[in-house]
């Protein structure tokens, strides 16, 4: 009789008949059962940390994280803009470093990402060189450049001296640590902005290109006004993704430089400033400050490329 | 139309010297960590020396390197398991059930920097005597690991057609079930391609274990820091250091370098 049941009925899965109430009720709530742990994640870790940040803020908690730390209100937001001395040169340097790296890599990243382009032999060993630096532990990076950027006994200086070019301080001098910093994040970032514009590219169709070519337009014609503006979107995504990390850069700053980005803060960004500020002189109220302000300024800059990314759209 | 034969001159050169430029420093750094400290001082000794490996004795030996070594295995694959069990599913329901104001909030973890949220951590988790233990360091590293597979995931669940999932409804599984027995196991190179970065990301993670790891729980980039004291630096240490972080995460994306390419790149062409 059994037999017969079944084979009337739809092939039985394991879970339908008399599935139980609870089996019912988490497949119709799967919708935030799913989404829900991850999110409360994020936002634990996220939403209570800002808030007591932008707290601290406004507090001149100093010393132990338990001590006890009184309401200074505004206070350490005018000292902290009024601060010409450490606070406007480390937004002055974050934004030479976030701007300078990222048009370097842009621009060296798109050229890269030509080269690769069209098929070749050995495809595969150029694309394996591109990936290791990005895989490279910051850290060691840093470390790495050091000895090669070391005044005395460095490879770059030996490298210059063959064509006659005397000794560079490189990350010992005052004016020239920024831009060598700068270089060492160009180092290891380019390939990635090589990698995803290689993924626009590749995916790019043919036509327009044959298009312009049958009309006669050169080799730099058709860049200019076919690959690039099709090219657009995935050039925002770089953008985006690598001037978020660009202005969060530490690893590379503070392995080569240590505390307070050298003894004349030359590569003390924002980053570095509000890390020293916490866990060097335990100056939790005004690091506070100075993390909201860069906060502001991540929001108003990631607003600012969000709304030409929809413009690009259009 | 086949390029002429200047431009594939050019773009053989070209492609050699980026080549050059990007793994000349690598291998200097390997070089290295071979040297006696006496040869790395000796430009003549740039190339033709006699290797060495005392400074890998050294580094492993006296300073401990082993116990880092399994530190960073250990934070880098819990934080990689954990943040694929959570973040698996809220993917795939942010992907099925269009989520994207929910993603953002996942996906603002991405953006803020990690020293703005670093004294909160620092004092939360002191109270809740966590600081210096594995706890704190797996769920810092997961806070940079979860956005990460989110944001992969979601773009792969987006291009797995849900007619696949329906067929299974049909068949008789419940939605989860559906979930479990067919999405999942379609989406393994998804899988593999976001565990993947997830693991290099926190490997090479070093803001969040200089604040919340001690002596005992310190992963490979923390040690490597605290390898240039404020005495002369020891070059070929420090490098051997260098190499024995890197080296590994470099082989590995040299066997699974696909999967690393289509994470780095995920997102880059839906615009």
């Amino acid at each position: 009789m059994a037999t017969i049941t079944t084979t009337k009925k739809p092939p039985r899965a394991p879970e339908t008949p008399e599935t139980p109430a609870w089996v019912l009720w988490v497949n119709d709530h799967r919708k935030w059962l799913f989404a829900a742990p991850a999110m409360v994640f994020v936002a634990a870790l996220l939403v209570f940390p800002l808030a007591w940040t932008g707290y601290l803020s406004l507090t001149d908690a100093e010393g132990s994280v338990r001590a006890d730390s009184d309401f200074v209100g505004l206070r350490n937001y005018v000292d902290v803009l009024t601060d010409v001395e450490r606070f406007w040169p480390a937004v002055g340097r974050t934004a030479t470093f976030t701007v300078a790296a990222l048009v370097f890599e842009v621009v060296l990243g798109m050229a890269i990402a030509l080269l690769l382009w069209r098929p070749f032999k050995g495809e595969r060993w150029v694309r394996v060189a591109i990936l290791m630096p990005l895989v490279a532990t910051p850290v060691a990076v840093g470390m790495m450049w050091r000895l090669i950027f070391d005044p005395n006994i460095g490879m770059a200086n030996q490298v210059l001296g063959w064509f006659g070019i005397g000794p560079q301080p490189w990350l010992a001098g005052q004016h020239s640590a920024l831009p060598t910093t700068i270089f060492i994040d160009v180092w290891q970032w380019t390939p990635m902005v090589a990698l995803i514009l290689l993924a626009g590219l590749t995916s790019l169709s043919e036509e327009p290109q044959e298009a312009a070519r049958i009309d006669g337009a050169s080799t730099w014609q058709r860049f200019r006004h076919v690959t690039l503006p099709l090219l657009m979107p995935t050039l925002t995504v770089a953008v985006l993704l690598r001037g978020i990390d660009a202005l969060k850069t530490f690893d590379i700053l503070y392995a080569t430089k240590g505390r307070g980005g050298g003894s004349f803060h030359e590569v003390e960004t924002l980053n570095v400033y509000a890390y020293g500020l916490s866990f060097d002189y335990n100056e939790y109220g005004v690091s506070s400050t100075v993390l909201i302000i860069f906060f502001l300024i991540i929001i108003g800059a990631m607003w600012a490329l969000t709304a030409r990314r929809k413009e690009a759209r259009r | 139309m086949r390029p002429s034969p200047a431009y594939r001159v050019f773009r053989v050169a070209a492609l050699v010297f980026v080549m050059l430029a990007l793994l000349a420093p690598l291998l200097w750094m390997i070089s290295a960590s071979l040297k006696t400290n006496v040869d790395i001082y000796d430009p003549g000794k740039a190339l033709a020396f006699s290797p060495t490996l005392d400074n890998y004795a050294k580094v492993l030996q006296q300073a401990n390197y082993v116990e880092f070594i399994v530190n960073s295995l250990w934070v880098a694959f819990a934080a990689t398991v954990a943040s694929l069990i959570l973040g698996l599913p809220a993917a795939y329901s942010m992907s099925r059930f269009n989520m994207r104001k929910s993603a953002l909030v996942v996906l603002m973890a991405r953006v803020i920097p990690g020293v703005s949220l670093l004294v909160p951590w620092y004092y939360v988790f002191s109270n809740l005597r966590m600081v210096g233990g594995f706890g704190v360091l797996i769920i810092s590293h997961m806070f940079v690991s979860l956005p990460l597979i989110v944001y992969i995931m979601m773009g792969f669940f987006d291009s797995l057609p849900a007619e696949l999932e329906e067929a299974a409804l049909v068949d008789g599984l419940t939605h989860i079930g559906a979930f479990r027995r067919i999405t999942l196991p379609l989406s393994v190179p998804g899988i593999a391609t976001a565990g993947i970065l997830s693991f290099i990301f926190s490997w090479n993670n070093f803001m969040f274990a200089l604040v919340l790891s001690d002596a005992d729980t310190k992963t490979l980039p923390v040690a490597i820091f605290d390898f240039v004291g404020y005495a002369s630096i020891d070059w070929g240490g420090l490098m051997a250091a260098a190499t024995v972080v890197t080296l590994p995460i470099m082989v590995i994306a040299l066997f699974v370098q696909k999967y690393v390419v289509s994470g780095l790149t995920a997102g880059a062409t839906k615009g």
